[in-house]
Parts: C-alpha cells; structure tokens; sequence
C-alpha cells in the first residue's frame, strides 16, 4: 500500500506521475534531456548510470526498471547489468565510464564527495565538461525519483522479467510524452 | 573553482542552467510548479522544505538563498525560517507542519526511512494527500539539486547578505530559467 491513495494498478513512478501530471510534465522533459538526447554518451552508458545509482540507493522500481532498458540499449544481459551493480572496477566497460561510475557514487552519497582528483581521472580518460555535468546530474536525478518512488511508499513488481520485457517499449516510447498509464 | 567551464562569476544553479540549458529549463519549470504552482501547502512554507532539506545536506548555496526566500515569504513570521534552518522549536509553526518537514527530513536520508507512522502522524493534524506528495517531491528534488550543485562545485557566496537580493527575487518572480546574454 503506497503512503498516499494512488491510481491502482500503476506500479513505481506511474503512481505518482499520473496523481500529478503537473510535476510528471517536467520531471519527464528532465530525463528525456538527460537520458535520450543526443549526447557522446550512448544511451545504454546514460541508463546504466541511472540504474547504478538506483541500486546504491536501494530503489527495487527504478534499478530494475532502468536496467532493463539498459538491457535494451546494450544488448546485454542481466548477469552483465549485475556485475556493474556488485564490481564495475571489473565490468566490461570503458576506463572512462568506470571514471564516470565513480563519479555518480559520490554523487549519491553527497556533493561534496566529489573530488578534483575524480573528475581530473574522468578528463585524463576523455571525458568531456558536458558528460562530467550529465553525469553529476543524472546521478542528482536518480537521487530524486529513488526518493519520489520510495518515499510514497509506491508498489513495485518482484518479478525481474516484468522489467525487463519492458525495457524495449519504454526505449522505443522515450519519456517525453510519457504516458503512465501505458 | 567549478569543476567544469560554467559562466566566471555566477553562482550555484544559475551557472550551471546557463551551461546547459537543455537541461536548465525543465529544472526550473519543475521549481517552479512545485514551489510557487496550486498546493494546499503556501509557497512560504514550500520554501520552507527546501531550506531544511538544503541545511540537512549541508548545501550553503541552496540552503541560503531558499532560506532567504522563506523569510521574504513568511513577513513577520520569518523568525520560523531561522528557528528551522538552526534545529530549535517555533512557536510560529503549526503541528501539522512540524510533522511535515519530519517527513521531508526523512526522505533527505532515503526514501526508504518514511514509515506509515510518519505518515499518520502527519494526517492526525491534517495533512490530506496533497501536503504528503508535494512534502516528499520537494524534498527528494532538493536531494537533487543539493547534490548538483555542490557535485560540480559552483560558485557560493561566503556572505549571508549577498543573497537577500536572491531570496527577494524568488519571492516576488518566482523560478525563470536565466538566459545567456545574446551574441
């Protein structure tokens, strides 16, 4: 039962966006900017960023949901997904997302964390002021929905596959014009 | 120093709307409908969440300038901004709010920490659906924008008094996305 009385049958964020159009408006432009639009970060990296954050936060909804669409993006599969949760110092990705994972951790924990020995690892590697800022800000954001999500105390399915079956239609819908209750 | 190029000599968030504006506006739009759009909660007590949940994150730029919109807000009674922002007790504050900035001190820890007692507590002295939504989305985004702003290390005015000329502005404008000047 979530905190507050939400349209039924609408698991994690759906609840909240569809009690609140008015906020889900820009909360969706956000991440449609963030997570969809053209960017030297592929899509998949935006959306991993997004589901490693989730994860640290302890958000069930929005790592699974996320992942799932990273899935998507990626072509990859859960084991991968999960081996960037547990250790992504060894995952299979690049040295520079590696820089920018870590990055998001401090983000998670405070802005303050942030270090300039950090971002001048992430610049050493290649990476650029704007995806040092999408990345502060995408793991910001998902400090955010993490708590929106949980913080009404909103349902979220326990199945893993719901999330990941789904993957494929929320990358192909965007969030522009997300429609919670599709 | 920010840790990247943003415009020299503009602090906090507005540095960092002016660097990427795409991104800028959708951040000032939702200040805007959460903080000065319909809610049973007023904007002075809106304003109010968003400096607790700043002092809470330690966050000196957006605790300030929010705090120094709060008092613009509350007039006579901005005493309680103060008394908040310092963790004393208010005799200006309603219980109703008391149990609502609770809750938004719960959430600036972790979604996962706001239990149904919180909640009840806060219906007991009235608060409807609206008052918890609004509380827990206004202290999850300032959780958001606390971590962007001190994550990249934007400029923060040391002196209390720089941003009073902020907090007016807030408070009598409202939340406009800044503009790059025209070439």
């Amino acid at each position: 039962m979530a905190h507050i009385a939400l349209p039924d049958g609408l698991p994690g964020i759906r609840g909240p966006m569809a009690f609140r159009p008015e906020t889900a408006k820009p909360l969706n432009e956000l991440a449609e900017v963030l997570l969809r639009s053209e960017n030297s970060l592929i899509r998949g990296e935006r959306e991993l960023i997004a589901t490693y954050v989730s994860y640290l936060n302890d958000c069930f909804f929005c790592q699974n949901a996320h992942g799932g669409i990273a899935q998507h993006y990626l072509q990859c599969d859960l084991t991968f997904i999960q081996n960037v949760k547990s250790n992504f110092a060894e995952a299979d990705i690049s040295e520079k997302l590696k820089a920018l994972l870590s990055i998001a951790a401090s983000v998670q924990k405070g802005g303050k964390n942030v270090t300039s020995d950090q971002v001048e690892k992430a610049k050493s590697l290649g990476a650029t002021d704007l995806e040092i800022h999408d990345t502060v800000l995408i793991s910001a954001a998902f400090c955010m929905f993490n708590r929106y999500v949980d913080g009404l105390g909103t349902p979220a399915p326990s199945d893993i596959s719901f999330y990941v079956n789904r993957g494929k239609q929320r990358a192909e819908e965007g969030y522009a014009n997300y429609n919670p209750y599709h | 120093m920010a840790y990247i190029a943003v415009p020299e000599g503009v602090p906090g968030i507005r540095s960092l709307a002016l660097f990427r504006p795409e991104t800028g506006k959708p951040l000032y739009d939702l200040a805007q409908v959460l903080l000065r759009g319909p809610s049973p909660l007023t904007p002075a007590e809106r304003e109010l969440i968003a400096a607790h949940v700043s002092a809470l994150n330690n966050c000196t730029f957006c605790m300030s300038s929010h705090a120094a919109a709060a008092r613009e807000l509350f007039g006579e009674e901005r005493e309680i901004v103060d008394c908040v922002i310092g963790n004393n007790p208010s005799g200006f504050m309603s219980d109703k709010l008391k149990a609502l900035l609770h809750i938004a001190g719960k959430v600036q820890q972790s979604g996962k920490h706001v239990m149904s007692e919180d909640i009840e507590e806060a219906r007991k002295f009235g608060a409807d659906d609206r008052d918890i939504h609004d509380t827990v989305l206004i202290a999850a985004t300032f959780s958001m924008f606390n971590r962007y702003v001190d994550g990249l290390a934007t400029l923060t005015p040391d002196d209390p008094k720089e941003y009073e000329p902020m907090g007016k502005r807030l408070a009598s404008m409202g939340y406009l996305s800044p503009q790059n000047p025209k070439p």
